[in-house]
């Protein structure tokens, strides 16, 4: 191919930007996973409401989804935590494929009900910021990526705070370690369960606000998503929180690349391909404990 | 035994009595389905390897089925044979490669899950599958095409396909294979230290799965003569193919059968209540879904024994 190098380098440069959100949707499924040890197949339904409530707060209220993203990852955090104490809690009763079924049964219902409501039309938002670039050498920078890049720094920086330093992120860990150890002591394992929940949902609010200012709604986007965090979490190795964010930044410059050299519609095959690679070869990840 | 000869009867007769095409279009529609599922229960229900992308093998099915009489001018029952031993392959290949990766539970439903979409983003661009615009069997009602003028006939041959995959089920459940099945469910370690060879197992087990699943894909193609990359490898039948045996009774010869008919009844009853709003029946599913599995017994025949009790 006699692409250009500042092209190649753009496409890696805006994949690494692209790639830190999805790092963020992923950091919320690794946490669930790494605590709770359930794979939550909702997720990609739970960003896809993210999504529609970040765009209402725009279309319905006039609010930017960057002053949105707080108080949507404050309400998100309360949806997970429902969901996680009323719903998948009581369903599971101890069985992996349980959990698989109910979450999946969410998923369904969410996605369903998006459709219901907005119907299959694609929805955007227009923001005045949403083309604008920046400089960076001779690659020219998406805003909004910038935006996200950064904020997911930030975020994943502000969970590291809440997991070492805070009493909650202590029982986080030690529940995640050893639950029968956590209950012995005193922690509400069902309590915590949800909180890390609700966390991993705050996530997806936060990235559902970034998102939105460069990437359409439709009821089913969160599939799209939800199958790149599935492969990041993958490659990252399941629970581990570097892996994540590392994973995401891989996958994507991995999409901005095959979407350059292999066209839109090709460009998540490569993705797709990585992850079935990984599942078959390594399924603990890069940087996953062996189980 | 004597069940599946009653839903055989039952089948016969129906296009006799019914001549609304609602209703019979509702029948052959949840006879398909019913057997997608029944390919799922074989490795869901008996295998106890949840796929969360029987799409892979309905659509492959319906794929060949349709490219093989549109592109090549073959005959529709060989192309229908066609399809069912592709799909087969699929399931094989797919098998060997998860399960020599050891691959299990969430692991294995996430890997499945892939696979449906690699197969469905590739057939979305292929020049040979239509792409987005889809594949069009041309419309010639004889039954030497396998397309029959009347509904009624077409509900036969569905009806017979399932009833075939009922006494395939029957048959697998009492064969050696069928015990080495339910052993390695229930204890995979256990299995192996009496000497099952897990592996083959398996891979018999989803070879088996997948044609049955095929088998679906190809009279999907057969009946509504046109496929596209989002209704053949679309998430819709891996989760159609899943729920109908959860809700009916995983693992049992009559569950794909009785959760199929009930979950379309319930999305027909969705539908009438709240009207044509899409997506609607589908959150009724989901709904069923986490009903049952949140009140163990967990499928209707156990909450049928329970409430006899």
């Amino acid at each position: 191919m006699g692409l250009p190098p500042e092209i190649i380098l753009e496409a890696v440069l805006n994949g690494l930007l692209t790639g830190a959100v999805y790092g963020l949707v992923a950091l919320g499924l690794t946490l669930v996973y790494g605590v709770l040890h359930i794979i939550n197949f909702a997720h990609g339904a739970l960003l896809t409401a993210a999504m529609y409530a970040a765009y209402l707060a725009w279309a319905a209220l006039g609010i930017d989804p960057y002053v949105a993203a707080l108080p949507l990852a404050v309400l998100f955090f309360g949806i997970g935590y429902l969901v996680q104490r009323l719903v998948i809690g009581p369903a599971s009763q101890g069985k992996d494929e349980n959990i698989l079924l109910v979450t999946l049964g969410l998923s369904i219902i969410i996605e369903n009900l998006m459709l219901a409501v907005f119907h299959s039309d694609t929805r955007s938002i227009d923001v005045p910021y949403a083309m604008d670039v920046i400089e960076a050498g001779p690659a020219l920078l998406s805003w909004p990526r910038v935006v996200g890049f950064g904020a997911t720094m930030v975020v994943a920086a502000a969970l590291y705070v809440l997991m070492h330093f805070s009493a909650t992120g202590k029982a986080i860990r030690a529940v995640a370690k050893e639950r029968t150890g956590a209950a012995l002591v005193g922690i509400d394992v069902a309590h915590i369960y949800a909180v890390t929940f609700g966390i991993g949902t705050a996530c997806l609010a936060i990235a559902a606000a970034l998102l939105l200012p460069s990437f359409y709604v439709s009821p089913r986007v969160g599939n799209a998503f939800v199958l790149v965090a599935f492969t990041i979490v993958v490659l990252g190795g399941m629970g581990s929180v570097v892996g994540a964010l590392v994973g995401g930044l891989v996958i994507g410059v991995v999409e901005s690349l095959s979407g350059l050299f292999l066209g839109e519609s090709l460009g998540q095959i490569g993705i797709f391909l990585i992850f079935i690679l990984v599942l078959l070869v390594r399924p603990t990840g890069l940087f996953g404990a062996r189980a | 035994m004597r069940a599946i000869l009653a839903f055989a009867a039952v089948v016969a007769v129906v296009p006799l009595l019914v001549s609304s095409n609602v209703a019979l279009n509702f029948l052959v529609f949840t006879m398909i389905i019913a057997l997608a599922a029944q390919g799922w229960n074989l490795l869901g229900g008996y295998g106890g390897q949840y796929s969360f992308g029987h799409a892979a093998f309905f659509g492959t099915g319906a794929y060949l089925t349709a490219i093989l009489q549109v592109r090549f001018g073959l005959n529709s029952y060989p192309a229908f044979a066609a399809g069912i031993a592709l799909a087969a392959l699929v399931g094989l290949a797919i098998g060997s490669l998860a399960f020599r990766s050891g691959l299990k539970g969430s692991y294995f439903a996430l890997v499945t899950l892939a696979f449906a979409e690699v197969f469905r983003v590739l057939a979305n661009a292929a020049q040979v599958t239509g792409g987005a615009a889809g594949i069009l069997i041309r419309l010639q009602q004889d039954p030497a095409n396998f397309q029959f003028a009347e509904r009624g006939t077409f509900l036969w041959v569905a009806g017979t396909m399932v009833t075939l995959a009922l006494m395939a089920t029957l048959a697998l459940e009492r064969s050696r294979l069928g015990a080495q099945l339910v052993a390695v469910r229930e204890n995979e370690a256990a299995a192996q230290a009496l000497g099952v060879d897990v592996l083959a197992v398996k891979l018999r087990t989803i070879t088996l799965s997948a044609a049955m699943t095929g088998a679906a894909g190809g009279l999907y193609a057969q009946y509504f003569l046109y496929l596209d990359a989002n209704i053949a490898y679309g998430t819709w039948i891996s989760v159609e193919a899943l729920l109908a045996p959860i809700v009916g009774g995983a693992g049992t010869v009559f569950g794909p059968v009785l959760g199929a008919v009930l979950l379309h009844a319930i999305a027909e009853a969705t539908r009438m209540i709240a009207g044509r709003i899409p997506g609607i029946d589908l959150v009724a599913f989901g709904i069923v879904l986490i009903l049952v599995v949140r009140f163990p017994p967990r499928d209707i025949p156990g909450l049928l024994r329970r409430w006899r009790r």
